[in-house]
């Protein structure tokens, strides 16, 4: 679990995250949504400690990341996966190379053990065929997949994921969705995804904050998110003319249940 | 640059090398990429240095037998004054400029271009302290290097003037030899290996400075390339006039 309180980011002066107080739950997808320049990212990678927050706490099961000192945050940060937007591949090394490459450094078993847990992660995503081949030769979906392998390689209590989707088609962006999701519950990792992506917080999104101008707007689950009554949360949700269709039609199909 | 924001950079460097000279988290990590540097910022130099070297050599030693065509002087001073020129500024300095451009925009490209695709701060969420992993072996591939190619380069420079007095005839072959062998004094190449292993380190410090701390996209990332050459030229060329005062001076 990680909590969120009354977390702040200013650059120059300008407030980015304006006092946002958050639960994140074990086992279950978190999706942070909201416009592009909504403060999803700033917060993600506060959230990691890539940003120092200007003022708030952070906790990861307790431990406040705000004052942890850099060797104990780099001791925490073994326990968490991380999926960046460009997939963050190493492009000098193999598919297999860069799943392994944090066991590598860290992980006290002996090569052929390492090489197995890289195989199974690799399997696990399905891309093991592709395993010899480096991170210029592969597709964008290929590379989001083989980042979540490396990302779980060494068993991580967190994962985070900063828009996964970006760049994929429709059903790329289906299968990734799922393996994050899968994985969540699979391993019971406290998981974070960024997105724009609606169809993403329709297939996944157990708990949903929106994030609208550094204010957390809205919370709550994916069946909710269509049927809120806050305006700006239905702007951005109704801004694909896909979702006004779906809206229209189940207002229609629950007046015909009615009526019948 | 204004004052201020030199300063900060200045700040900024040594708190990354602070951060660089660590005691590597895992040694054989550290290893691999030390060899990898070798090869790629060491190995990789030799022809340019003894491709530059053969002919600067060659042009030294034809511009001083032209020039000092006297009676008044003995003629194997040809061979004396070139090869001072060769194993103290040349083999060190002139050679780290040229390199500065090869091995320092290499540097810095390789790491801007790590740090605008995120790989930087997949290191870090990993745990990673990036700048130690990426920087330190480059730092100490090059400048243990460093001493192979500057003697490759005294060699190969001295070899372009004994083929341009083949040619020319005047200094004679054997005068050259004979020469470049007087009043020869070993501590000036350990003086020229000293300097080229701070010039060594310089290049590729203040090069992945400017690669690490990039940001943008890859247009910034040839201006921090361009940058760190600029840099590292002025820098190299202050400290060889501190380096020659102190220990010449
Ligand atoms: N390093 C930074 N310095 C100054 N402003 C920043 C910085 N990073 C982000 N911002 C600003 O913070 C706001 C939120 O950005 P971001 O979190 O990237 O949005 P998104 O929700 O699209 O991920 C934007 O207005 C952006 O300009
Ligand atoms: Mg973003």
């Amino acid at each position: 679990m990680i909590e969120v309180r009354n977390l702040v980011k200013e650059f120059d002066g300008t407030m980015v995250l304006k006092n946002i107080d958050a639960t994140f739950q074990k086992g279950v997808v978190n999706i942070i949504i909201g416009k592009s320049g909504s403060g999803k990212t700033v917060m993600l990678k506060c959230l990691v400690g890539l940003i120092q927050p200007t003022s708030g706490e952070i906790l990861y099961d307790g431990r406040n990341l705000t004052t942890m000192r850099s060797g104990e945050i780099r001791r925490l940060r073994r326990d968490i996966g991380m999926l960046f937007q460009g997939a963050a591949l190493f492009d000098s090394l193999t598919v297999l190379e860069n799943v392994m490459f944090p066991l590598d450094m860290f992980s006290r078993k002996n090569r052929r053990e390492r090489r197995k847990r890289a195989e199974f992660c690799l399997e696990r995503v399905d891309m093991l065929q592709a395993a010899n081949l480096l991170p210029s030769e592969i597709s964008g979906g290929m590379k989001k997949r083989a980042a979540i392998a490396r990302a779980i390689v060494l068993n991580p209590r967190y994962l985070f994921c900063d828009e996964p989707n970006s760049g994929l088609d429709p059903k790329t962006s289906q299968v990734i969705d799922e393996l994050i999701s899968d994985i969540t519950t699979d391993f019971d990792i406290t998981t974070i995804v960024v997105s724009h992506d609606m169809n993403s917080v329709i297939n996944i999104g157990d708990n949903v904050i929106f994030l609208n101008e550094g204010i957390k707007e809205w919370e709550g689950s994916k069946s909710q998110v269509m049927d809120a009554d806050n305006e700006k949360l239905n702007d951005f949700v109704f801004a694909s003319d896909l979702f006004r269709k779906i809206k229209v039609a189940e207002e229609i199909i629950s007046e015909e249940e009615k009526g019948g | 640059m204004s004052i201020i924001s030199s300063l900060e950079s200045v700040g900024e460097y040594a708190l990354l090398l602070k951060r660089v000279l660590t005691p590597p988290d895992r040694f054989s990590q550290f290893m691999k990429e030390f060899q990898k540097g070798v090869y790629a910022l060491g190995v990789s130099s030799i022809w340019i240095v003894v491709i530059i070297s053969f002919f600067i050599g060659a042009v030294i030693v034809l511009q001083i037998a032209l020039n000092i065509d006297s009676p008044m002087l003995p003629s194997f001073t040809v061979g004396v004054v070139s090869r001072e020129i060769i194993l103290l500024e040349f083999s060190s300095t002139i050679m780290c400029l040229i390199l500065s451009g090869k091995v320092g925009s290499n540097i810095a490209s390789e790491l801007g271009s790590m740090r605008i695709t995120e790989q930087i701060d997949a290191l870090e969420i990993m745990g990673v302290n990036s700048a130690n992993y990426l920087i330190l072996p480059k730092i100490a591939a090059f400048v243990v290097f460093m001493p192979v190619l500057v003697i490759f380069s005294m060699f190969t420079g001295l070899f372009g003037g004994y083929i341009i007095c083949m040619v020319l005839g005047t200094p004679s072959v054997e005068t050259y030899v004979y020469g470049i062998q007087a009043f020869f004094n070993e501590s000036f190449v350990w003086y020229s290996i000293a300097k080229s292993m701070l010039f060594g380190f310089i290049i590729s410090s203040v090069a992945a400075y400017f690669g690490y701390t990039a940001s943008g996209g890859a247009l910034e990332v040839g201006e921090a390339s361009t940058r760190s050459v600029v840099m590292n030229s002025i820098l190299i060329l202050a400290s060889d006039l501190v380096f020659t005062q102190l220990a010449m001076g």
